[in-house]
């Protein structure tokens, strides 16, 4: 039993990081309708900022957390406005395969410029360990559930309630109408990269803190089950992605834990057709849900 | 006020949906743009709004050169379009929908004022303000449309069919309020199917055929053309 509830809790921390960088495609999806499938390669740049904040700068954690979130928010709208915007009127087809171009070359720009060699990531956080009576719960996971929960209502937040999180709203239910109103279409699909990005920033740096070790490769498998959790979720729904997110970490740590660590990968994507199978818009999804 | 000049407008490379068209609307007017399905209608619209954009000619909005114009810099200059078909958010609230209407603008008390007018106008819609937009009837939804363009404080506002599917009594409704944000300042660009109910309100009109202007007249005029009541009055 104390086995259980302890992957749970190693669960959820990982899952909370899948929900992170499932965000990003959720929202890139909702205003868009691309499956950015570069953002698992954002998430690993983040990873990378941040090693690069701590070592070389030697920035404490929560600055290198800043500069991480706020150098993807930037690399986010750059490749939005680059790569992307020039393909607003092209085929879904085509923006699908950039979208890949953009992939490869975040891995191997990244490869090329730090070698294809893992590096060891610095100990930013205390290493103490809370046992509840065989329950481990370390003060990594603590923050990394703290961090992202606190992104996540953030995040709701400005969706929600604030002016610019209702024109991406709008944007996301219909370009023209919102153009209309009066709002400025580009700007609005450029800060939902930048807001993804920033939040796939964060999984990085939390997940080089957890894991002690990044490569340049790192964002290729969490990138697929974070695009897979928000599809469970419901693309282009936000809370869609966080519940997905969470699924998918403790579907994988039990798995992990419990029948094999060999076939978790497997699992993930078996739940997915599962769910698919039965819910086809996702766990959260209706027809006429908005997309952002 | 406002003044088309000319404009040619293609989609694709075969069809030219706007052929020199002109057309000017007067401050204070209300003007009617009538035609048959296909007529070009929506395109003279959306090409002074910005969202589509002509291949030749100009549009000027009190002596602003506004042809090249991204849509959302026309709305802030002062020119807004109820769409045809509504394009309501349905995914948002009734309120929410009137909150983006105001988007642009600033004036926090100034735009409660205006929400409080736009409920006075549309009593339904104050029943209704927390319930998602696309649960509205096509009534409701049709003076949602309006009531948000209204919140921009147009100074010309353009609507595109504002009688689309709804029933005479409704459409009569739709009119009248037309009429009375026109009386209230707001000079007012109409396009419709329904002539007769246009022509009944409009100062001036233009027949639009194939993408061209074929007359323009005032509309008391227009409305015993013999070729107008042919047309579009039945007879
Ligand atoms: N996006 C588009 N792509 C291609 N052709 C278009 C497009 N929009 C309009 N057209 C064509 O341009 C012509 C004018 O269309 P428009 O929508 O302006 O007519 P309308 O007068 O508004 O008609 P309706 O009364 O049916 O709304 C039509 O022949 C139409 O098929
Ligand atoms: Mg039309």
């Amino acid at each position: 039993m104390v086995e259980f509830f302890q992957q749970m809790i190693n669960g959820i921390s990982l899952g909370s990081i899948y929900a992170l960088i499932a965000l990003g495609y959720t929202m890139v999806y909702g205003i868009i309708r691309l499956i950015n499938f570069a953002h698992g390669d954002i998430y690993m740049v983040g990873a990378f900022i941040g090693f690069f904040a701590t070592t070389v700068l030697k920035l404490p954690f929560f600055p290198a957390f800043l500069m991480a979130m706020a150098g993807c928010a930037v690399l986010g709208m750059i490749i939005e406005r680059i790569a992307y915007k020039p393909l607003r009127h092209a085929p879904t087809i085509t923006l699908l395969i950039t979208a890949i171009g953009v992939s490869f070359l975040l891995e191997y720009g990244m490869i090329w410029a730090m070698t294809p060699q893992p590096r060891a990531y610095p100990n930013l956080l205390p290493t103490y360990q809370f046992n509840f009576s065989g329950l481990i719960v370390s003060v990594q996971q603590l923050f990394i559930l703290v961090v992202a929960l606190v992104l996540m209502v953030l995040l709701h937040v400005l969706v929600q309630y604030t002016k610019a999180g209702k024109a991406m709203r709008a944007v996301s239910y219909d370009k023209e109408a919102a153009a209309l109103m009066g709002i400025n279409v580009d700007s609005v699909i450029s800060y939902t990269f930048a807001l993804g990005s920033a939040l796939a920033g964060a999984a990085g740096l939390l997940v080089g803190v957890y894991y002690n070790r990044i490569d340049p490769l790192m964002g290729i498998m969490p990138g697929l089950k974070a695009f897979v959790a928000a599809v469970l979720g419901g693309i282009g729904i936000v809370p869609g992605a966080m519940v997905g997110g969470l699924l998918m970490g403790v579907a994988e740590a039990l798995v992990s834990a419990f029948l094999s660590s060999t076939y978790r990968d497997a699992v993930a994507f078996a739940i997915l057709i599962i769910i698919l199978l039965i819910k086809p818009a996702g766990l959260l999804g209706k027809k006429t849900q908005e997309k952002v | 006020m406002l003044s088309v000049q000319g404009i040619n407008v293609f989609y694709g490379k075969g069809i030219h949906a706007l052929k020199d068209l002109s057309l000017e609307v007067g401050q204070g007017e209300i003007v009617t743009l009538i035609g048959a399905n296909g007529a070009g209608k929506s395109s003279t619209l959306n090409t002074i709004s910005g969202l589509v954009r002509p291949r030749s000619g100009s549009v000027v909005f009190r002596d602003m050169d506004i042809t090249k114009l991204p849509a959302h810099k026309i709305v802030e200059a002062g020119l807004c379009q109820v769409p045809e078909g509504r394009r309501i958010f349905a995914n948002l609230t009734v309120q929410t929908n009137l909150e983006l209407g105001a988007y642009l603008r600033k004036d926090k008390a100034a735009i409660a004022r205006d929400m409080q007018r736009v409920y006075e106008l549309f009593p339904r819609l104050a029943e209704r303000k927390q319930q998602p937009a696309g649960t509205l009837s096509g009534g409701e939804q049709q003076m949602l449309a309006i009531g948000r363009a209204l919140m921009s404080q147009p100074q010309l506002l353009m609507l595109d069919e504002p009688s689309m599917g709804l029933a005479p009594l409704l459409v009569k409704e739709i009119f009248r309020i037309v009429q009375e944000i026109n009386r209230a300042g707001t000079t007012i660009l109409l396009v419709e199917q329904n002539a007769r109910m246009a022509l009944s309100i409009a100062h001036r009109g233009y027949v639009l055929e194939t993408g061209r202007v074929v007359m323009t007249d005032s509309a008391s005029v227009l409305a015993e053309v013999d070729e107008v009541r042919k047309a579009y009055l039945g007879g």
